[in-house]
């Protein structure tokens, strides 16, 4: 199958604005799963709100377009109850990590398998640029007009901590690498993170001088190194990318099947 | 056919009970008393049943988990207490919007806030009402005693897949934890209904919002040969957004229309000595536990008194309210909050000056007695 016959093109071009990532991630992701050469009806795709969450309407799979920050736990129930879906969660840094922190942390505590990808552009696009938990100390957004005195999260590292069994950074910059590490990701049984680094040139950009779009993905191209580079030895301003955790453990829906096995023994 | 299993069992397990008879194929809950039992025995019998259950990190989380299993074709329910029934709220308004099948306990505690968990009250009706944002339609029911709390849970069950939205279990703490004996009828006893599934061939344009003419809309499980979309947004007959006037108009009718269209199908009640009554109570849940052993005392003493209790509460069966209290004296609302059913009632009757209150909000369950009191006051007599 070819990438555009998993989109639904009746519905482009797509309300996203130009020069942002978003579209990009929509790519590297249909490549990936055209790749693993799914088919569509078994793929289901989780979304919350926000800008990154249209990236649902777009994709000819089961969609589920959901509440803010809420994804995960829908997606949780589509699992759980059908474990044979292949089940994506794209979310954006505002919808997975503010309002939908707690699901987020949990879902990758149960390990149960579902690929998160973190749509991180650093900003709140569809209410007009506010700042998220990732913009960052010192950047500038409509609500932080005297500077951001919020620090922000390290998802890689709290994905880890919460007991992600896979967890991965690209860029937008990066498209092959995005591929392949989606990719990764979705073949993981487990939960998976891929956090994204992406452009928002309409409100990040413009708000901290970044340039436009073009600017943007040079700048994700000139500050990102692959893990355990030598750049990343002279410059630990540097973030890393790659796959930083993949390890094996008992998924959740497996582990469940095991408990209806011990509740009907003997029975 | 089997025989009938008869039990001694608390109110959340007669539940359970009834849940697993309707066919429950998966809960996701959070802890909370006094509802906690019904996850505790779910836990326990659904894995039984080959169904799932999950504890989530919150009761957001709980109602969105079982959204997205019934999506996949699975009845399915949770269960809660105020505090996470005001957590439930936005799940609830999307469940509506994308027409959902789920069910949906409350068993009643005390409030507002963490208010009295371990006691008795009657204070989330308009909660569950008007508790979502937006305008809607909802369906609540409640019972007085674990055999009727069977039957509304199945019967909860059975109008969440014949309307494809989710209805509300209101019981309340008394009910919840109290023992008493349960006959699980055989199955078949009760008629269950099974979801309407699109008989469209794949690859044949289906439409999961398109009513049919009798209002109902045959769905199709994720994973199946239909691939569409689901939202909160206002949507088209495919499910995508749409802010389109006329589908916005049409949609909300819609969600509307089939609740209030099907009011009286919904409507449940039991009356006693409701004929010849000079005073009637209105009353529901475990409160009318205490009006009923007040109208049999008092009948027995040949005053006309009878009761009309309530297990449709939305939508509000008022035409009956008013079709029962018509030729009575006085009415009077018999339940644990500040008089919530009360207002309902008042805008049922003709004379509204007739209906008054006996109530309760310390967290004691209303008694014969605090209801005789009142009755006292209402005939002249003085306390």
């Amino acid at each position: 199958m070819a990438v555009k016959d998993y989109l639904r093109e009746r519905f482009f071009p797509h309300m996203w604005c130009p020069g942002c990532g978003h579209g990009t991630v929509l790519n590297g992701l249909l490549r990936a799963v055209e790749k693993l050469g799914m088919s569509k009806n078994e793929m289901v795709m989780v979304s919350g709100i926000g800008c990154s969450s249209r990236i649902s309407g777009y994709v000819d799979f089961h969609t589920l377009h959901t509440l803010h920050g809420r994804a995960l736990a829908f997606a949780t129930g589509v699992k759980l109850s059908k474990p044979e879906l292949t089940v994506l969660v794209p979310m954006g840094d505002g919808d997975a990590l503010a309002i939908g922190g707690n699901h987020f942390i949990h879902a990758a505590r149960r390990n149960i398998d579902i690929t998160a990808l973190v749509m991180n552009n650093r900003i709140y696009g569809m209410t007009g640029g506010q700042f998220s938990p990732m913009s960052g100390y010192g950047t500038s957004a409509t609500t932080a007009p005297y500077s951001n005195i919020d620090h922000s999260f390290d998802v890689v590292e709290l994905s880890k901590a919460a007991g992600a069994t896979f967890v991965a950074r690209t860029t937008a910059y990066h498209v092959q690498n995005m591929a392949d590490i989606i990719r990764k990701a979705i073949l993981h049984e487990g939960f998976s993170v891929v956090e994204v680094l992406t452009q928002c040139p309409t409100y990040f950009g413009r708000k901290n001088r970044m340039g436009g779009a073009v600017e943007m993905v040079k700048w994700l191209k000139d500050n990102t190194t692959p893990i355990g580079s030598k750049a990343k030895q002279e410059n630990p301003e540097l973030i890393e990318r790659g796959v930083f955790v993949q390890k094996e453990l008992p998924e959740y829906c497996n582990e469940y099947n095991k408990v209806i096995e011990r509740a009907t023994k003997g029975r | 056919m089997e025989e009938p299993t008869t039990r001694f069992v608390q109110g959340n397990e007669a539940c359970v009970e009834a849940a697993l008879y309707a066919g429950l194929e998966f809960f996701a809950g959070y802890p909370i008393t006094p509802s906690t039992e019904v996850a505790e025995h779910l836990a326990i019998r659904l894995p039984q049943a080959g169904g799932r259950f999950i504890q989530m990190e919150d009761e957001i989380a709980s109602i969105c988990a079982i959204v997205g299993a019934s999506l996949t074709g699975h009845k399915v329910m949770t269960a809660t207490s105020g505090p996470g029934f005001s957590l439930m709220q936005e799940g609830l308004g999307y469940a509506v919007m994308a027409e959902i099948p789920c069910v949906i306990v409350n068993v009643q505690r005390g409030g507002p806030s963490t208010g009295n968990p371990t006691h008795v009250s009657q204070g989330d009706v308009f909660q569950a009402r008007w508790g979502t944002h937006g305008d809607h339609a909802i369906v609540a029911m409640t019972a007085s005693n674990h055999q009727d709390l069977f039957d509304v849970t199945v019967e909860a069950f059975n109008i969440a897949e014949t309307f494809r939205t989710p209805v509300i279990l209101l019981f309340d703490e008394v009910i919840g934890h109290m023992r008493e004996k349960l006959v699980i009828p055989p199955a078949g006893k009760i008629p269950l209904v099974e979801r309407l599934r699109t008989s469209v061939k794949g690859g044949v344009d289906y439409h999961p919002y398109l009513p049919r003419e009798d209002g109902r809309l045959p769905m199709s499980d994720f994973g199946g040969e239909h691939r569409y979309n689901v939202t909160g947004l206002f949507h088209d007959m495919w499910g995508f957004p749409s802010n389109n006037p006329q589908v916005v108009h049409g949609l909300l009718r819609h969600l509307v229309d089939k609740i209030q269209n099907n009011a009286n199908r919904m409507a449940r009640y039991k009356e006693y000595y409701l004929k010849d009554a000079r005073t009637i109570l209105v009353s529901y849940g475990s409160s009318a536990r205490s009006a009923l052993h007040v109208v049999k005392n008092r009948r027995a003493r040949g005053e006309r008194l009878g009761l009309l209790e309530l297990q449709t509460l939305w939508p509000f069966p008022e035409h009956i309210v008013r079709e029962k209290c018509e030729t009575a004296q006085n009415v009077v609302v018999v339940e644990m909050n500040m008089g919530q059913v009360l207002q309902l009632v008042k805008q049922a009757v003709d004379d509204p000056d007739k209906v008054f209150l006996a109530n309760r909000v310390d967290g004691g369950l209303i008694t014969p007695t605090d209801i005789r009191n009142i009755l006292r006051l209402i005939q002249g007599k003085g306390v």
